[in-house]
């Protein structure tokens, strides 16, 4: 049987999907006494609550209840968070409100329009705080504080020195520094959130169905919330979950609210988010103010950086942050060879949304103000801004390559890719073309990108937030592990369990070829189950759809837990055909000899027999055919006492080239092409591949064109509807043309690394460093988006003004 | 709140059932007829997943009530493949991986469908501006377009 790992397969999933028998939250069984809720929230963003007068709501016909922060608080914690500052976060306001949408009562009824109804009759009386919601002010000491017991609005603050930053900008000819702005933006899934939550009073436990996938170290933070112990939280996910791009990380403080619900409220509780409110109140990416220092020589290399960064977490860190300020610790200097670094990180409170995982995570943050200074070094210095980047890349030969902040990046091959971004957007060409086309008065420009892709997150990163000190005092973190069973039944047919809450990215067809290669069936046999349950599934806290880290993490699970089954079959084949195990060898779903070719033993025989006839196999052997697979990779090391930390276990790599022309009357962007180059190992299956990469460029061209969650400088929130809120759609595609290298990991089992989060990274600095390169002539630069029509119109007629008034 | 008696077909096949005045013909498809291929993405008419055929026309049915349907004939994605076998337009969607999650493809596919059958040969600028009343945001709506104009292709070929 031919290798399907590598190829294209269509993907199982797809069927039903397209017949509309996928199995969303919305659409799996409920209990008959279900009821559905509906949050009221604040209108405010900073509040204290002086009353909540309930008795209306009560009055409506079909309500069974009105809760109210208060009488939640009696059951729960705040939820735990991996920083100092004693930020008291609960799922719903209990006497204070610090972002518009913050819950602040729960009204559960029979059905859900009723409990929309009772929710406007609800009486809040609020006493308005002064609001914040500036990055650089909040830090201010007479800021208005969000949290009291805090003291300062600064969740986390650490500073990184590595290498020798001090001489390398001592010995610099010169230093090029900035200041960015990276926005607030979502990812907005098509599906929402959405909760089925059961309280059973007889044992004390909560059973939550949710389209939450993980992390599941997340899980834990919600036994720990509600006080039950953790195998009392039964967490299960559906089958299908309609997108999320780690939005729906966010999930966790709703299904602790509505489990409480249930529990007041004496019946299961069923809440499926409205659209406003997963604007407002669902999670989002963190928007980020860096002032970037970079020493550079004379002819372009850069010998020394220096990031001051600041995370606005909004109005309460909660888990995962602050991990978009970490997540990229370890490839900080993204693909360059730049030994000195200085990080200066701080995580602020503001009274915005609540952020966590998103698409890129932290990777645009990063690449931003990286790849923006790139382009300005290059026309400080009148270079070539390929020439600096080449000037800098990791060359092919340093790999494994050790960043200075304890990165060890696997594999690349920087310069071939970079090479191969030029040669088919044909960079030169294009230089001639926009001379050209500038005599003629139109406006073309060119944007590059190279940036180094991390996947696989190591669950020792976050403990970075903390200093060696308080490190020592708490237990280590390492480790990114992932589990799978495979096991085969009576008849012989297998059944794969992963854990890997796929939100789309069709794990189903990939782990069913991996396991097809190693047991050499058919893959059409293999059933694949992918509904996590926590009570019953194999997984670890690491356990989830995030960080890419199913190419590099689970698909190993799944491929070492069909090698045990694989070394299982291959003993029993040996002790019952009498022939040693090494001779063996599996063939179309049969066990065959290497030197006899009479020897055919088909493997359901063989699997057979360890469920029918256990007493035919090897002494000692267990019966069944049950196999689990706990992977970890060794490099996740815990970060050591200098802060060094290899945060991800493999780093892919993208090389992105676009061009532009801005029409200058209205100062539209329109994207003429779009390269983009991507080493991300050995490609599991392609045809996934390429969609993962479309996806995640086309929300990059969103977070650079379109998409931000805008909230006026009184903290009001302004983009509640998909009217405000722009997503790309199918009009706003330009030209994509994707090309591949492959150089394996020598890390992941299969050289396999993650993908599909690299062009969410890349496509807002490339096609800023585009727009930059465009308004090079103008005097203009680009440090913040989404680069609106507006935006760019402005910045050209302050220029225009500023020009005239020189003249 | 009023129940009015409606009778509708939902893919062939004849409903009668009480329902509300304020009842979305999202819900009641979804609710009433377990009818859940179609989803419900953001109740005010932008993302285009709980688009259905309604008489003919493709309708998102978050912004209809479910009464103004009585007496119209509706289809869904259920009513697509027959005895599970998937549709020409639903295979090249497999093909052409014109899916991630599948959130938003039963209303597209019903979009495409309707388009398809009042402009059988569409330019790829058109069937962009079709596309245009439905986000995805798992594909970048590259896999969907191919296969949108592979289902164009092959139906030409049967015509010639
Ligand atoms: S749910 Fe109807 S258009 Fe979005
Ligand atoms: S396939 Fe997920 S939104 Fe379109």
């Amino acid at each position: 049987m031919k290798n399907v790992i590598g190829s294209s397969v269509t993907r199982v999933e797809d069927a039903r999907l397209l017949t509309g028998q996928g199995t969303y939250i919305d659409d799996i069984g409920v209990p008959p006494n279900t009821a559905h809720a509906a949050i009221v929230r604040s209108t405010y963003p900073h509040a204290i609550i002086k009353s909540i007068d309930v008795s209306e709501a009560l009055l409506v016909p079909g309500v069974k209840g009105v809760i109210t922060g208060r009488e939640i608080e009696a059951y729960l914690n705040p939820f735990s968070v991996g920083v100092s500052a004693p930020v008291n976060y609960y799922p719903i306001a209990i006497d204070k409100v610090r972002y518009v949408g913050e819950p602040v009562a729960v009204i559960v009824a029979k059905d859900r329009y009723v409990a929309e109804d009772a929710a406007e009759l609800v009486r809040v009386k609020y006493e308005p705080l002064q609001p914040i919601v500036d990055i650089e002010k909040t830090m201010d000491q007479d800021a208005p504080l969000l949290h009291e017991n805090v003291g300062s609005n600064i969740a986390n603050h650490r500073s990184f020195h590595y290498g020798d930053v001090d001489r390398a900008f001592n010995e610099a000819d010169l230093i090029v520094k900035h200041k960015f702005h990276f926005p607030k933006y979502s990812a907005t899934p098509v599906e929402t959130y959405g909760i089925i939550a059961q309280y059973e009073n007889s044992s004390d436990r909560y059973t939550i169905h949710a389209n939450f996938h993980g992390p599941f170290i997340i899980q834990s933070v919600m036994a720990g919330a509600l006080k039950i112990p953790s195998n009392r939280l039964r967490i299960i996910i559906p089958k299908d979950i309609g997108g999320s791009y780690g939005i729906k990380a966010g999930t966790f403080p709703y299904m602790v609210l509505l489990a409480v619900a249930s529990r007041i409220a004496g019946c299961p509780v069923k809440w499926i988010e409205d659209r406003q409110e997963h604007l407002s109140a669902s999670s989002s990416g963190t928007d980020r103010v860096t002032y970037i220092e970079a020493a550079v020589n004379e002819d372009g290399k850069v010998l020394g950086l220096k990031m001051k960064m600041m995370d606005n977490v909004g109005a309460y860190i909660r888990a995962p942050e602050p991990a978009c300020l970490y997540r990229t610790h370890a490839n900080t200097t993204g693909a360059y060879d730049i030994p000195n670094l200085k990080i200066d990180g701080y995580v602020v409170m503001t009274n915005k949304l609540p952020t966590g995982l998103i698409r890129g995570y932290g990777g645009q943050e990063l690449y931003f103000p990286l790849e923006r200074i790139m382009q300005m070094i290059a026309f400080k210095l009148h270079l070539d801004p390929v020439d600096v980047i080449q000037k800098n890349l990791i060359k092919t030969r340093q790999f494994p390559y050790q960043t200075a902040s304890g990165g060890i990046y696997d594999s690349g091959d920087y310069e071939r890719a970079l090479q191969l971004a030029l040669d088919t957007g044909r960079y030169k060409e294009f230089r001639k073309k926009q001379e050209e086309a500038r005599g003629k008065g139109r406006i073309f420009g060119v944007g590059l990108a190279c940036i180094v892709e991390p996947s696989g997150s190591n669950m020792g990163y976050i403990t970075i937030a903390l200093t060696p000190d308080e490190r020592a005092a708490s237990l280590p973190k390492s480790g990114c592990t992932e589990a799978a069973t495979v096991s085969m039944d009576p008849m012989g047919f297998v059944n794969v369990r992963i854990s890997t809450a796929p939100t789309g990215q069709g794990h189903e067809t990939v782990t069913a070829q991996i396991v097809a290669d190693v047991l050499q069936i058919p893959k059409e046999q293999i059933n694949v189950v992918a509904e996590l349950d926590t009570s019953t599934s194999p997984w670890s806290i690491a356990s989830g759809s995030y960080s890419s880290r199913f190419a590099s993490l689970g698909s190993s699970a799944v491929y070492l837990a069909a090698q045990k089954v694989k070394k299982k079959l291959l003993q029993i084949g040996a002790h019952h055909l009498q022939v040693p195990e090494e001779d063996l060898y599996f063939e179309n779903a049969a066990i065959l000899s290497k030197s006899d070719s009479s020897i055919r033993w088909p493997l359901k025989r063989a699997a057979g027999s360890a469920h029918w006839n256990p007493l035919s196999l090897p002494e000692g052997m267990e019966p069944g055919i049950y196999e689990t697979y706990y992977y970890t990779a060794k490099i996740a090391e815990p970060p050591d006492q200098n802060d060094l930390i290899n945060s991800s276990i493999t780093y892919g790599f993208v090389a992105d080239m676009v061009t532009v022309e801005i029409d200058p009357e209205t100062g539209q962007v329109e994207i003429l092409d779009y390269i983009t180059i991507h080493d991300a190992g050995k490609l599991l299956n392609p045809l996934i591949v390429d969609g993962q990469i479309y996806g995640g460029l086309v929300h990059g061209l969103g977070g650079a064109l379109y998409e931000e969650l805008a909230y006026d400088e009184k903290g009001q929130f302004l983009t509640g509807t998909f009217m405000d809120y722009l997503c790309p759609t199918a009009p706003e595609i330009p030209n994509i043309t994707i090309r591949h290298i492959e150089t394996p990991s020598p890390v992941t089992p299969l050289g396999a690394k993650g993908l599909g989060e690299g062009n969410t990274m890349s496509a807002p600095v490339a096609i800023a460093n585009a727009v930059s390169d465009a308004l090079k002539p103008f005097g203009v630069t680009i440090d913040s988006l989404p680069l609106s029509p507006n935006k760019i119109w402005k910045l050209l007629s302050e220029q225009k003004a500023a020009n005239t008034l020189k003249r | 709140m009023g129940v009015h008696q409606v009778k509708l077909t939902i893919n062939g096949k004849t409903v009668v059932e009480g329902v509300e005045s304020r009842t979305l013909l999202s819900d009641f498809i979804r609710d009433g007829c377990g009818l859940t291929g179609t989803h419900v993405g953001c109740e005010h008419g932008v993302c285009g997943s709980c688009t259905v055929i309604v008489d003919g026309a493709a309708v998102r049915s978050c912004l209809m009530f479910a009464v103004q349907a009585d007496g119209l004939e509706i289809e869904t994605v259920e009513g697509l493949s027959q005895n599970g076998e998937l549709g020409p337009l639903q295979k090249n969607f497999k093909e052409c991986h014109g899916l991630q999650c599948g959130f938003c493809t039963p209303g597209i596919l019903m979009s495409a469908t309707d388009y398809l059958s009042k402009h059988p040969e569409p330019t790829t600028r058109e069937l962009k501006e079709m596309l245009s009343g439905h986000l995805c945001r798992c594909t970048g709506y590259d896999g969907i377009l191919k296969a949108i104009q592979k289902t164009v292709e092959e139906n030409k070929e049967t015509i010639s």
